[in-house]
C-alpha cells in the first residue's frame, strides 16, 4: 500500500469521473481519481464535440434525459464558479423535408414533455432569419435557445482542479489492471505496481467500464465503442454558424452537425461508426467525403480548404442506448457509471449529484467540508485583449509578454502555468492553453513549448511526450548521435 | 503606461525581406524600426545551414546564416531601431498612419504610430492538418521546416527513419540532412508527376544519397498508437490511390514538405485584400497593398523560390516606401495585371502605364523550349522565348519604360505561357 486508505477511488478521470470528484471534495472525505493516461480528459472526453444539449433529443421515460435537463441548468453556476469556456449560444435542427419537418415536430413535443424552455418550432424565415448562411433549401426546423458549447477538455481540467484545490487527490498513469477486497476495503493495483485502497469505487471507466466491472466481479456488460470522426476549421471561416446546426437525427447519432466552438473555430462531425478496436482512433479519407458532403448541405459555405486538422474519438456506447449508473447489485459499495455517451457532457454534472446520492445511499457518510471553495483563479489570456489591459497583464508578469504560439496568441506565462499544474505532455499543455492547436498545428511553437518544458521541470527534452506512452517527440541529442573525433583512442 | 513611438516606417520581420527593406529605408534617412519574435534577426535563414544561397545577389555561394548575416551587420550599421523577441498583435490603420501595437517581455505593450508598414512576415508550412491524411494521430510528424529547426538550431534527431511527404525544397535538404546524422530515409513522396522543388536539390540531396523518389504516389495513411510506426504509400492513377498497389512503409517519422502559405493574419487584421492566386497581399506597381502606406514583400507577399530574388524585392520595396515617405509618389494611371495560360499568378497585381516594371511570375506547367507572351487584349506587348519552364522555379521579367509607355489603359495586361 503506498498511501493510508481512501474513502473513495474513482477510476477515470474523464468528464464524469472529474464531476463526481469535484462534488464529492466539499465534503470531509478523503477521495482519489485514477487515470490510465498521462493527464486528465485524455480518453473519450479529449474528442467531445463541446455541446452542451439542450434536452429534445432523449425521451422523458430514460435517464439520459432526466440528467440532461438537470445538468444543462447547471452550466451558469459552473462557469461562474470555474471559468471554462462557455456559451450558451442555441441549437437549430434543420429539416429540409415534410417529412423530416415531422421529426423535428417529435423533438418539440418530446423536448416539451421533457421540461425544455422556450423551445420553437420554425418554418423556412424563421429558420433563415436565426442562421443567415444556411442551405436555403431548408423548410424548417427546431429551435433551442437553451444549448451552447464549451471546451470539453478545459471543463474537465477546471473540474479537477477544483477538485484537487479542495484535498482530492489525482494520480496520472494509474492503469487499474486488478482489484481485491481486504476487509472493507477494495484494493485497486495498477499496472505499473502501485496500488490505493478505498472504501468505495466509482466506475468511470469509459470506454473500459467493462472491464473494470469485470475486474470487480460485478456486472457484465458490453461497451461497445462508435467512433466519431470530426474536422476543425479555421478561425475565420466563412462556415462560422450563429449556432449549433443539427440535421434532423439519425437512428444511432444526433447527425453531422456544424459546430461554433466557443474559441471561434468551426468544428464539423462527428461521424458514428461501431468499431472492434476501442484504441482505433484513426481517420480515413472517406469519411472525410461524407462529413463535408452531409456538412455542405446544411451549411454550404463549410470548405475543405479551411481545415486546420482533424481527430476521431470514441461514445462509450450501451446496448440499451441508454446511461448506466447505479449501485452494483453484486458488489456492493461499487456505483457503475457507464455507457456514458451523448448527452453525457451535458449530463456529467448532474451525474456528479446522481452518484453522491448513490454513494450516500450505500452508507457512504456525506459531512459539508466548510472550508469548500468552489472558485478557480480566472485563466489570464492576452488574445481579445485592449492593449492597456495587455500593459498590466505584462507589468504583472512579463512572460506574458512572450507570444510563444503565434496562432492562438498564447503567452509563455499561460504555457508555465500549465505546466506547474501538472500538464507535461505537448497535448495536456495545448488542451489547458490552446498553443498548438490553431493553423500552423504546433509548426512555429513547438520547439519553444519543448524548451520550456525542459526549463521548467529540470528533465531533458528526449523526455517529452505527445500525450504520454511512448509518444516521445525527439529520440536522440545530435551530439550523442555524432562519431567521435577522428583519431581518438578507442 | 503605453510607449507611443511616432516612426516612419514599421518593418515587421527581420527575415531576408525584413532586413533588406529595413537597410534601404533607414539609408534613406528615415526613422525604421525593425521588428521580430525570435532572439535574433535571420529569420528562417538561421536554420538553413546548407550552402546555394546568394549565387545571383553576392555571385558567390554562402549558407542560410552567413546570407542572413551580411544583411545582420547592415541594418546594424544604419540607424535601425531592432526590437526583438516583440510580437506584433494588431494593425490599426488611422488616415495617414497606423497604430503598430506590439508587445514583449522586456518592453511590455509598445505602440508604433507609423507613417508607413512593410509587412515582412513570411510564410508557414503546410502541414498534415491542411493536407488532410488521414490514421491515426501518433508524435514523429513533423512540418520539414520544423525538423530542420530541432536538428540545425536546437540539436535533436527527429528520428531514425523517416517517410518524406512531398518533395519540396525544404523536405529534400532534410532527406540529405537525417542522411548526414545517420537516419534512413526510407523515400520521399511526391503526389504530383514531377518534383517540386529544384533540379540542383533532386540531385544534390536524394540522387547522390541514393534516397527513392517515389513521383505520382501518395501516403494514404498514418499508422502508430504513441509514436509513428508506418505510413501506407499507394500510386496514384488519374490523380487517384490505388488501394491494391498500396504498400505499407516502416518508418518512425514523417516529415511533411508540402508547400508554403503566406502568413497574412495580421495583414487582415490591418484590412489589406489578399489574393487567392498567391496567398498574398494584393499590391499596386509599388507593392503597396489595398491599404494606404502599408507594403509587402519577401515570402509574405508570394512564395519565392530562392532567397535572392526575396532581397531583390525588399530593396525595390525598401525604395518605395522612401518615396511614399517623400510625397514623392507620381500620380500615374493603372493598369490591371492578369494571369493568362498556365500562369499560376503574376505579381504586382498592378502596373503603371510609362513606369518601368519588375513582375515576378509562377509557371502552372513543365515544358521545355516556351514562349511567354505578355499581351493587352491582342495587342502583343513583349514576348520571351525560354529555354523551360517548372513550376519551382519563378520567372522573372523586367519592362522597360518605353514598353510601359506603350500600354492602353483600360485593359489588362496578361502574361501567358506557350
Amino acid at each position: 500500500m503506498n498511501q493510508s486508505p481512501f474513502d473513495v477511488a474513482i477510476i477515470g478521470a474523464g468528464v464524469c469521473g472529474a464531476a463526481i470528484a469535484r462534488t464529492l471534495s466539499a465534503y470531509r472525505l478523503r477521495v482519489v481519481l485514477l487515470e490510465k493516461e498521462a493527464d486528465v480528459a485524455f480518453g473519450v472526453s479529449k474528442a467531445n464535440s463541446g455541446i452542451i444539449h439542450a434536452g429534445f433529443h432523449h425521451p422523458a421515460t430514460s435517464l439520459k434525459a432526466k440528467l440532461e435537463i438537470q445538468g444543462n441548468l447547471m452550466f451558469e453556476k459552473l462557469y461562474y464558479e470555474l471559468g471554462f469556456p462557455f456559451k450558451r449560444v442555441g441549437v437549430l435542427v434543420v429539416a429540409f423535408s415534410e417529412e423530416e419537418m415531422k421529426t423535428a415536430a417529435h423533438l418539440f413535443s418530446q423536448g416539451e414533455e421533457n421540461g425544455v424552455a422556450d423551445l420553437e418550432l420554425c418554418g423556412a424565415e424563421r429558420v433563415r432569419a436565426l442562421e443567415p448562411k444556411v442551405n436555403r433549401d431548408a423548410v424548417g426546423g427546431l429551435y433551442a435557445p437553451g444549448g451552447g458549447i464549451i471546451e470539453p477538455y478545459r471543463f474537465v481540467f477546471a473540474l479537477v482542479e477544483c477538485a484537487i484545490a479542495n484535498g482530492c487527490v489525482l494520480s496520472t498513469g494509474f492503469d487499474v489492471s486488478a482489484v481485491r477486497r481486504q476487509r472493507e476495503y477494495f484494493i485497486l493495483a495498477a499496472r505499473s505496481g502501485r496500488s490505493v485502497a478505498a472504501r468505495y469505487a466509482v466506475n468511470a471507466a469509459g470506454l473500459h467500464a467493462d472491464a473494470v466491472s469485470a475486474m470487480f466481479g460485478a456486472e457484465q456488460f458490453t461497451i461497445i465503442p462508435r467512433k466519431g470522426e470530426e474536422y476543425l476549421l479555421d478561425r475565420g471561416a466563412e462556415a462560422f454558424p450563429n449556432h449549433v446546426l443539427f440535421p434532423v437525427p439519425a437512428k444511432k447519432s444526433k447527425g453531422i452537425l456544424v459546430i461554433p466552438t466557443v474559441e471561434g473555430t468551426t468544428m464539423v462531425g462527428p461521424t458514428a461508426v461501431e468499431v472492434e478496436d476501442r484504441e482505433d482512433v484513426s481517420t480515413s479519407a472517406s469519411n472525410l467525403k461524407a462529413v463535408f458532403a452531409h456538412a455542405k448541405h446544411l451549411m454550404p459555405s463549410v470548405s475543405r480548404r479551411d481545415i486546420i486538422t482533424s481527430f476521431a474519438g470514441m461514445r462509450p456506447a450501451l446496448a440499451t442506448g441508454d446511461f448506466y449508473i447505479a449501485v452494483s447489485k453484486k458488489v456492493p459499495r461499487l456505483v457503475q457509471v457507464a455507457g456514458i455517451q451523448s448527452p453525457g457532457l451535458t449530463a456529467s454534472p448532474a451525474i456528479g449529484e446522481y452518484v453522491k446520492e448513490l454513494l450516500k445511499s450505500c452508507g457512504c457518510s456525506l459531512t459539508e467540508k466548510p472550508h469548500f471553495n468552489p472558485m478557480l483563479p480566472k485563466i489570464t489570456t492576452l488574445r481579445d485583449c485592449s492593449p492597456e489591459a495587455m500593459e498590466q497583464i505584462i507589468a504583472h508578469n512579463p512572460q506574458y509578454g512572450n507570444i510563444i504560439c503565434r496562432c492562438e496568441t498564447v503567452s509563455e506565462a499561460q504555457i508555465v502555468e500549465a505546466i506547474r499544474k501538472g500538464h507535461v505532455t505537448l497535448d495536456g499543455i495545448k488542451f489547458y492553453t490552446r498553443a498548438g492547436m490553431g493553423r500552423c498545428q504546433g509548426g512555429f511553437c513547438t520547439y519553444k513549448i519543448l524548451k520550456i518544458l525542459a526549463r521548467e521541470t529540470g528533465k531533458k527534452m528526449t523526455e517529452f511526450t505527445k500525450r504520454g506512452g511512448e509518444s516521445v517527440i525527439v529520440k536522440e541529442t545530435l551530439s550523442a548521435a555524432l562519431p567521435r573525433t577522428r583519431g581518438a583512442p578507442p | 503606461m503605453i510607449a507611443v513611438k511616432k516612426i516612419d516606417s514599421v518593418v515587421i520581420g527581420a527575415g531576408a525581406a525584413g532586413m533588406a527593406a529595413a537597410e534601404v529605408i533607414a539609408q534613406a534617412g528615415c526613422s525604421v524600426a525593425l521588428v521580430d519574435r525570435e532572439e535574433q534577426t535571420g529569420g528562417i535563414l538561421l536554420q538553413c545551414i546548407h550552402n546555394g544561397f546568394g549565387l545571383h545577389h553576392f555571385g558567390r555561394e554562402l549558407t542560410g546564416p552567413e546570407y542572413a548575416d551580411e544583411f545582420s551587420e547592415r541594418v546594424r550599421a544604419f540607424p535601425v531601431e531592432i526590437f526583438l523577441e516583440t510580437t506584433v498583435v494588431n494593425i490599426v490603420p488611422h488616415p495617414g498612419f497606423s497604430r503598430v501595437i506590439t508587445c514583449s517581455a522586456l518592453h511590455g505593450v509598445t505602440v508604433f504610430e507609423a507613417t508607413t508598414i512593410v509587412l515582412a512576415m513570411g510564410c508557414r508550412e503546410r502541414n498534415r492538418g491542411t493536407i488532410g491524411i488521414p490514421g491515426t494521430r501518433p508524435s514523429g510528424v513533423f512540418t520539414a521546416g520544423l525538423a530542420q529547426r530541432l536538428l540545425n538550431i536546437e540539436g535533436y534527431i527527429p528520428g531514425r527513419r523517416a517517410v518524406i511527404i512531398g518533395s519540396g525544397d525544404i523536405g529534400l535538404i532534410m532527406a540529405r540532412r537525417l542522411t548526414w546524422v545517420g537516419s534512413e530515409v526510407a523515400a520521399v513522396v511526391e503526389i504530383l508527376p514531377h518534383p517540386s522543388g529544384l533540379t540542383r536539390n533532386i540531385v544534390q540531396c536524394l540522387q547522390d544519397f541514393s534516397i527513392p523518389l517515389l513521383l505520382s504516389h501518395a501516403v494514404t495513411q498514418i499508422y502508430g498508437k504513441d509514436r509513428v510506426e508506418g505510413v501506407e504509400v499507394a500510386p496514384l492513377e488519374n490523380g487517384v490511390p490505388v488501394a491494391e498497389k498500396a504498400r505499407i512503409v516502416a518508418c518512425d517519422t514523417v516529415l511533411l514538405s508540402v508547400g508554403l502559405i503566406p502568413e497574412n493574419e495580421l495583414s487582415c487584421t490591418a484590412g489589406v485584400t489578399i489574393s487567392p492566386n498567391t496567398g498574398g497581399p494584393v499590391v499596386d506597381h509599388r507593392l503597396q497593398t489595398s491599404a494606404a502606406g502599408i507594403f509587402a514583400c519577401g515570402n509574405v507577399l508570394h512564395v519565392h523560390d530562392l532567397v535572392d530574388f526575396v532581397t531583390e524585392e525588399a530593396q525595390r520595396c525598401g525604395g518605395h516606401v522612401v518615396d511614399y515617405l517623400r510625397n514623392k509618389i507620381p500620380a500615374a494611371a493603372s493598369v490591371a495585371v492578369e494571369a493568362g495560360a498556365n500562369i499560376k499568378y503574376v505579381t504586382p497585381n498592378q502596373c503603371a502605364a510609362g513606369t518601368a516594371q519588375h513582375f515576378y511570375l509562377r509557371p502552372l506547367v513543365i515544358r521545355e523550349k516556351a514562349k511567354l507572351a505578355v499581351m493587352q487584349g491582342q495587342t502583343p506587348v513583349f514576348s520571351r522565348n525560354l529555354s523551360h519552364v517548372r513550376p519551382a522555379e519563378m520567372i522573372s521579367i523586367d519592362l522597360d519604360n518605353k514598353i510601359m509607355g506603350g500600354l492602353e489603359l483600360d485593359r489588362p495586361l496578361t502574361f501567358s505561357i506557350r
